[in-house]
Formats: structure tokens, C-alpha cells, sequence
């Protein structure tokens, strides 16, 4: 009997796993398995993904996803998240502060000029994406000699740490709504320990776009930017650094930093509402951050923060603009999960189908016998 | 990272899946929103049913779980080496009389179930309101005034194109008469076991965040109407007889359809291995008791 198979699982899920990890270890017969490390450092954007899909700040067990579970960027983000729930929460840390961000890169496309001057840092954006062929025999003397020159003649000393925000500029200008001078007297939304319930606050929807899955983000940002939608967005400021983190001292209860986290930050100005209430016309923003180095996802989030805001306060007139769309389609765990569980049987149910169809067919053979 | 606690999960979660689940009994059929964790395993493989096995099971315990009806179906296979690796000190068990809880996907036992028993059922799609609305919002309004007219109507609607009730499984039940609930994708044949249950049943979806229950001895009503009366799968052949199990003989129980490969003939078995396994041992002890008689 062919069906049967399925029955007799816990010696084939043992092979699998066995096959599983061979393919893993196949390279032994000459090489070294990949150390962790060298996952953080010469692979560190996809590290980054999926350290910001995991929503945990742990690079090492970052890494180790990524290996074990073969470079898959789902299956890393995954293990993270699973790992992340054996944690109980201890604490909660302040806002973090990114002015006091310790900036790799900064850009601008809204001024030319912005204080403290553009900082292209490590980026891809005016790369030719040709073939660096060299790069397939690179010998370890090469390799190792361009970080050991790196800081040569460099006046480490004369590196700011930070530099102004350029959305101050703005706000000064009066092109932009006051920050309020109370902090928001409610407390974020932690949706690891809440649901979904719609209408949710803002707060909720940063959380949920901030540990997405990129690729669901970037489609969905992509729809407004293409038509679906009307944000026309300029991307006031972008940053990538180290940001502090805060917790109060156990005993003194001041705040004392415990670490950094590296972040990519972004701030997209939208065009001008004007108030509802007949106050100033000014811009409006979208905010998006995520841990680790992905701009693509940083810049989606916030052209989603601002069609959300928008959607939000009428009806969605598209896909970006609905919440509930947005928010509940873009999480890599649960979207790959379900897809995959497809692939397990469904026997009953499609057995429970086929009655219904015999069913239907009988019917309609014995109402066209009666016409 | 090795010293996993018991359960997996930490204690404050466990303890915010107990709050929900007892909210779910007071307030029969509700979907009761909480904040579902990643679980090791994917998102549709049962993560909801888990979380709720997770923070329910105890020391001493005996668990069984079933996928498709089957202890031994991959999924099942999985699900319950790792409650049994984050769970020392409970026991497994395939027969239904023994366990005290079972998590079962797609399935409720033959075998009736006890007072002293507990099934936890895995959730797809907890809301049965999805196949018209497909806002959250708007089907949060729809429950609380009890207005299932929209989906009264996708059922006339179906009698009126097929002259049937087409929704195979997952089967809009409505539960002490207010909140229609989806009860999984258990076929038609297992909704009447949740009428008047006497084991108390938990449904947990794990991707939708959500808890919801019949509690003991509760009114499941599957929705149809006065002149078109709710069926269960019919497994009759062609002259009408009742088709029986290939392996025991069974004739009353939910069969899995195969077409032998080596006859191409269609033949049918008990979707539940462990009733087919005990009406087997029946026999043979039946079998053998004539034996000795004759002998």
C-alpha cells in the first residue's frame, strides 16, 4: 500500500535529521566546519537579518542559528525566537536614545549639507556589482594585511562619536510637527507579551514591522512606493551604528548603560497634511529601526509607519494602508511555519473533502438524470 | 542553553496560558487573545496545542498525541519527543483510556472520552467567521452580537448551487448558544463528541493567538438548518452497506481511504490507529477464547 508510509515516522524523522546534518558536514572530508565568528564578521548582513528577524540581541546564538541551521534566513530567525522564549523578562530597558548613537554611517537625501556632513561609511549603493573574481582565490596574507592597514595614519582621535539629528533642522524650520514635550505617558506595546488586537497603537505596529521578515516588508513598502499607495517619501536621515542601553543601577536606580546594541535607524518625511484641528500644514514622518545593518528593511518600515499612520486615522484605501494586512501577513516565523506545515499530512481533511464532492457529484448526476 | 526548564517554556508564560485557558471556560467558545511564543517547532505544526500541553501537563502525567488520528504520523512523532524532552517525569501513553491529556491535530478519539481526561486540539484558523469576514476587527463585532447571518447565508447559499453543504471539515459549531466556534479541522464526523463532552476541550491556535474551549458536559450545536439536517461523512458503498476497516473489521468508525498498489483496489482503514488496534486485540482475545472453548 503506497498511503501507508506516513505511519512508521519516528525512524524517518531520525534519518532525515541524520541526512540533514550530513549535508551540513559533507565538506569535512578537506575543510574545517564554519566557526561562529566568521558567520558575525564576513557574513554580517545576514547576520543582521536575522538577528533583527529573531528579535533577540544575542550575536553568538545568531551565529550558531545561521550554522545549524545551514544559512537559512527563516529557519536562523526561527531558532532565535524559539530560543528567546525559554528567557523570562526581567527588565525593561529605557528608550534608547539614538542621538547618542556611535554612527558607522549617516546620509541624507533630503539636504546636501546636513550638520556634521554626510557619512557614507560601509555601503554597497555606488558599487559596481561586477564579479570580484580575486575574491575567489584570496590568500590569507591579503586578506589579513587590509585589516591591518585599516587604521593607518587615521586620527582616531578627530571621529565624532555623534552627530546631530537632521530632523532638529527641520523642526527648528518649523517644517515639522513638535515632538510632544511630555513623553507618552503609555507604555509601549510589547507584543511579545500581548496580541494583536485590532485597532492596535502605533507602538505595536513598530514592534511588529521592526522584527518582520525583510522580504514581506520590503514587498509590501514596495506596493505603496509603486502606486498602491501615496507616500512619496524622502529619506530625512539614515543610521547605522551603536546605540547604549540603559537599565537602573539594582540598587542606586540609575540609569547605567549595560551594553550596545547596533541598530539601523530611519526617518522618511512624507508630504505635508495639514491638521485636522486648522493648525499648520507641516510634514509628516515615518519612523522605522531594526537591529543590525539592513537599511532596505529600516526605509520599508518607515514608508509603512507612515501608510499605517495614515490608514489609521481613515479608511485603508490599500493593501499598505491596513493594518491589519500589514501587520499580520509580515512575520517571517508564522507566515514560513504555516507555509510549511502544508507538507505534513492532511489525510483527514481531504477525505472529509472527497465525501463532500462525491457528495455534490452524486447530487448533480442524479439532478441531471431527472432534467 | 542546554538546562532546559520544565515545559520549555518560562514560568511567567505558562502562567499567562493557564489565565487565558481558564478565561476560555468561563466564557464557552470565546477566542481569548494572548501572546503565544515561539515554539521550536513551525508555525502550523501545532505550536498553539503545544503551549497549552506545555503550561497544562504535570510530573506523573500520561500524555498521548495524535496527528490524523495516528500516534505514530510524523508530527505526532515530533511533537511528542519534545514534551517528553522538556517534560521529565511524565509518561506516554498510545491508549486513549490512559492518558490524561491528549493533543491531537485533525482528530477526536473513538473511544468516548472521560471526565478525568482533557484534549487539547491544534488551531489552524480559530475563527470560525474567517470564510466571510476577513477583518479581525469586524469579526470581533460579529461574535460579541452573536450574528452569524453571513454565514447562515454562505450555507443556503451552498444548498442552493450544490443542493449541499459543502464545508467538509471545520465545521461552524455553535457552543452554548451564543459563540459559533471553529472546531479545528476535525472532520464532521468528530463534532457531534463535542456535544455534551465529558472531557473538557481546549482548542489552541498558536500562529492566531488564540484560546477558546467547550468546556464539560456543553452544548455544541453544528450550524444547519430545520430541513437540511448537519451530516457527517458518509462511508457507505455503492449498495449502501457500511464500509469496514480492512485491518479489524470496524464498521463504525472514521476510515482513511488507500488505494492498494498492488490490486489498484480501493481500501479503507481506521483513521484511529490505537481503536483499530484495540478492536483487533478484541478479536484475538475473542478468537482465542473460542479457541479454548473448542479446545
Amino acid at each position: 500500500m503506497t498511503y501507508v508510509a506516513i505511519k512508521g515516522g519516528a525512524q524517518a524523522i531520525e534519518g532525515s535529521k541524520l541526512a540533514y546534518e550530513y549535508l551540513r558536514s559533507r565538506q569535512g572530508v578537506n575543510s574545517l566546519p564554519l566557526d561562529t565568528s566568521t558567520i558575525e564578521n564576513q557574513l554580517r548582513l545576514l547576520h543582521s537579518r536575522v538577528i533583527s528577524e529573531g528579535g533577540v540581541y544575542h550575536p553568538k546564538l545568531a551565529s550558531l542559528a545561521i550554522k545549524q541551521a545551514q544559512g537559512d534566513t527563516l529557519e536562523s530567525a526561527f531558532a532565535l525566537r524559539a530560543y528567546r522564549s525559554t528567557m523570562p523578562r526581567l527588565a525593561e530597558t529605557e528608550a534608547l536614545d539614538t542621538s547618542r548613537m556611535r554612527i558607522t554611517r549617516r546620509i541624507s537625501s533630503a539636504f546636501k549639507d546636513i550638520p556634521g556632513g554626510q557619512m557614507l561609511g560601509a555601503t554597497t549603493d555606488y558599487h559596481l556589482r561586477l564579479m570580484r573574481m580575486e575574491l575567489l582565490d584570496e590568500s590569507a596574507e591579503a586578506f589579513m594585511a587590509i585589516s591591518r592597514s585599516w587604521f593607518e595614519g587615521l586620527d582616531v582621535a578627530q571621529i565624532p562619536d555623534s552627530f546631530p539629528k537632521v530632523l532638529d533642522g527641520l523642526r527648528q524650520q518649523g517644517l515639522l510637527a513638535e515632538t510632544p514635550q511630555q513623553p507618552q505617558q503609555d507604555q509601549p506595546f510589547d507584543i511579545t507579551r500581548e496580541p494583536l488586537i485590532f485597532p492596535v497603537p502605533r507602538s505595536a505596529a513598530l514592534a511588529t514591522m521592526t522584527r518582520s521578515e525583510q522580504g514581506s516588508l520590503l514587498a509590501l513598502a514596495y506596493s505603496n512606493m509603486r502606486g498602491y499607495g501615496d507616500v512619496h517619501p524622502t529619506v530625512a536621515e539614515l543610521r547605522v551604528g551603536f546605540v547604549p542601553v540603559m537599565l537602573p543601577h539594582p540598587i542606586s536606580g540609575k540609569p547605567m548603560e549595560i551594553g550596545e546594541v547596533e541598530i539601523t535607524e530611519c526617518e522618511v518625511v512624507a508630504m505635508y497634511e495639514s491638521d485636522e484641528l486648522g493648525g499648520k500644514p507641516s510634514f509628516t514622518l515615518g519612523y522605522g529601526a531594526c537591529f543590525g545593518h539592513n537599511e532596505v528593511k529600516a526605509i520599508s518600515m518607515a514608508i509603512l509607519d507612515r501608510s499605517l499612520q495614515k490608514g489609521m486615522q481613515g479608511t485603508p484605501s490599500n493593501p499598505s494602508e491596513d493594518p491589519e494586512f500589514v501587520l499580520l501577513h509580515i512575520d517571517g516565523i508564522d507566515s514560513m511555519g504555516f507555509c510549511t506545515h502544508y507538507k505534513m499530512p492532511h489525510y483527514v481533511t481531504f477525505q472529509s473533502d472527497m465525501d463532500r464532492l462525491r457528495a455534490t457529484q452524486n447530487k448533480h448526476a442524479a439532478e441531471d438524470q431527472k432534467s | 542553553m542546554n538546562e532546559e526548564h520544565f515545559g520549555f517554556l518560562d514560568e511567567y508564560a505558562k502562567k499567562e496560558v493557564r489565565r487565558a485557558t481558564l478565561k476560555a471556560v468561563a466564557i464557552p467558545g470565546y477566542q481569548v487573545p494572548y501572546s503565544s511564543r515561539e515554539m521550536p517547532m513551525g508555525r502550523g505544526f501545532g505550536t498553539g496545542g503545544l503551549q497549552l500541553t506545555l503550561a497544562l501537563i504535570g510530573r506523573g502525567e500520561t500524555l498521548k498525541v495524535i496527528d490524523q488520528g495516528s500516534d505514530d504520523s510524523v508530527n505526532a512523532v515530533n511533537l511528542r519527543s519534545f514534551i517528553e524532552m522538556t517534560c521529565p517525569g511524565i509518561h506516554t501513553t498510545i491508549r486513549t483510556e490512559q492518558a490524561d491529556l491528549i493533543q491531537s491535530r485533525h482528530r477526536i478519539p473513538e473511544k468516548p472520552l472521560r471526565e478525568d481526561q482533557l484534549l487539547v486540539l491544534q488551531v489552524p484558523y480559530p475563527d470560525a467567521l474567517v470564510v466571510v469576514e476577513a477583518s479581525e476587527d469586524r469579526r470581533k463585532l460579529l461574535h460579541g452580537e452573536a450574528d452569524y447571518s453571513r454565514l447562515l447565508v454562505k450555507l443556503y447559499e451552498d444548498i442552493v448551487k450544490f443542493s449541499e453543504i459543502t464545508i467538509s471539515h471545520r465545521y461552524p459549531t455553535r457552543i452554548n448558544g451564543h459563540y459559533v466556534i471553529d472546531p479545528s479541522p476535525i472532520p464532521r464526523w468528530d463534532v457531534p463528541k463535542l456535544h455534551h463532552s465529558p472531557a473538557l476541550i481546549l482548542l489552541g491556535a498558536g500562529r492566531e493567538k488564540k484560546i477558546y474551549a467547550v468546556p464539560p458536559y456543553t452544548q455544541a450545536e453544528p450550524l444547519a438548518f430545520e430541513d437540511v439536517p448537519f451530516r457527517v461523512e458518509d462511508f457507505s458503498d455503492e449498495q449502501g452497506q457500511r464500509r469496514s476497516c480492512v485491518r479489524c473489521g470496524c464498521n463504525s468508525s472514521f476510515l482513511d481511504e488507500y488505494v492498494d498498489s498492488a490490486t489498484g483496489e480501493q481500501v479503507y482503514r481506521c483513521s484511529d490507529s490505537d481503536w483499530c488496534n484495540q478492536q483487533l486485540e478484541q478479536q484475538q482475545g475473542v478468537d482465542q477464547a473460542v479457541e479454548v472453548a473448542n479446545g
